[in-house]
């Protein structure tokens, strides 16, 4: 029998919080888990059409340039160095979190500028790595398929496009929220430059920016396994 | 955690980050992804190893990344129990999630091969090579 809350008393009395964390933080907790679940169903659709072709394009035959350089013998060099990026950039951000802890403004103002630095960084070589594959002939609905393309499955036969439209709605997909992310650390470091955390009092503002690019962070994890090495 | 702050907001006592434990995150996600690509360029280039075996390796490896990334980076490890489980529970999905779908498409290839014949001999002769002609 369902029984009425008294007036001023909470559903869960328990006596104490029971998430004990503050309510954006549970909240931006909630809503990553709603991600997570968004990219989920993009990379599974992804592994369920891999799953139902009969050969499929080798990844270090596909992504095997480099700036400057151009065509490497080491394969995936270039996507390293796009992992080394965002990895780096994530631990400048728990860096910028440890100093909000300690109310230290200074630090977080440093860190946030160095996060936003790896942001841009890695947006730039998704830049050149997309303007790349463009003119290699790869784009949505578009793969190079003549004799010698090293689009080509990995038996010789005729690629579909399946490839390259997965390839590059999630990376797209992915590489919005980098973007995202790194308009939500702008946004941040100027409100930290003009002490607007020092007035209220704590940096939580920041934990919860990091959360988000943390998790953009994960799901390059995730995308750089399925894309890159599997 | 002896360097304890009070969090203004919430009143609770809250483990400081620790810088050292930040850097050791780092490390294991740089050795991780080494090792990663070191194997897949290993097996580009040698091919020894059957690739499902790496690949086993390559998910162990994304898995163990995610953990460190979620439990020392989003400091999800330091939070309540409830809050941990909250997120847990839901993620369990993924499993089930996965196991059909990536079933479905196999069992979709394997329906193709059997009955589409013409699909067959599209998908299995290479580029440059006419269609029925070994």
């Amino acid at each position: 029998m369902a029984q009425a809350v008294p007036a001023g008393q909470k559903i869960w009395s328990g006596g104490k919080s029971p998430y004990n964390v503050e309510y954006g933080k549970l909240m931006m907790w909630f809503f990553l888990m709603s991600d997570a679940f968004t990219f989920g169903a993009f990379l599974i659709s992804y592994g369920t059409i891999r799953f139902s072709s009969n050969s499929w394009p080798n990844p270090n035959e596909v992504f095997r340039s480099f700036p400057i350089i151009g065509e490497m013998h080491i394969p995936l060099a270039f996507v390293s160095l796009m992992t080394f990026i965002l990895i780096m950039s994530s631990v400048t951000m728990v860096l910028a979190v440890a100093a909000g802890h300690k109310n230290d403004r200074k630090g977080v103002v440093k860190w946030m500028f160095w996060t936003i630095i790896g942001g841009l960084a890695f947006l730039s070589c998704q830049a050149w790595e997309w303007t790349n594959l463009y003119h290699e002939g790869a784009w949505w609905g578009r793969i190079p398929t003549g004799v010698g393309s090293h689009f080509l499955n990995e038996d010789g036969t005729m690629p579909t496009t399946n490839f390259s439209n997965f390839f590059f709605t999630i990376t797209g997909f992915h590489g919005f929220h980098v973007f995202s992310g790194v308009i939500i650390n702008i946004i941040m470091l100027i409100k930290a430059w003009k002490g607007d955390f020092d007035k209220r009092g704590h940096y939580l503002m920041i934990e919860k920016a990091g959360l988000y690019w943390h998790f953009v962070d994960l799901v390059w994890v995730f995308v750089f396994t399925c894309f890159y090495l599997l | 955690m002896s360097d304890a702050t009070v969090n203004t907001v919430s009143g609770h006592a809250e483990p400081d980050f620790s810088t050292k434990a930040i850097w050791r995150t780092f490390w294991i996600l740089l050795i991780i992804t080494l090792i990663e690509l070191g194997l897949a360029i290993l097996y580009y280039e040698t091919h020894f190893l059957p690739k499902h075996f790496l690949n086993g390796l390559f998910i162990i490896g994304t898995l163990a990344k995610a953990f460190f990334i979620i439990a020392e980076f989003m400091h999800l490890r330091h939070e309540a129990k409830s809050l941990i489980m909250t997120l847990v529970f839901p993620s369990l999905l993924f499993i089930w999630f996965l196991i059909a779908f990536l079933w479905d498409g196999n069992s979709y290839r394997e329906l193709r091969n059997r009955y589409d014949s013409h699909h067959v001999e599209q998908s299995k002769t290479p580029v440059g090579k006419k269609p029925g002609v070994e």
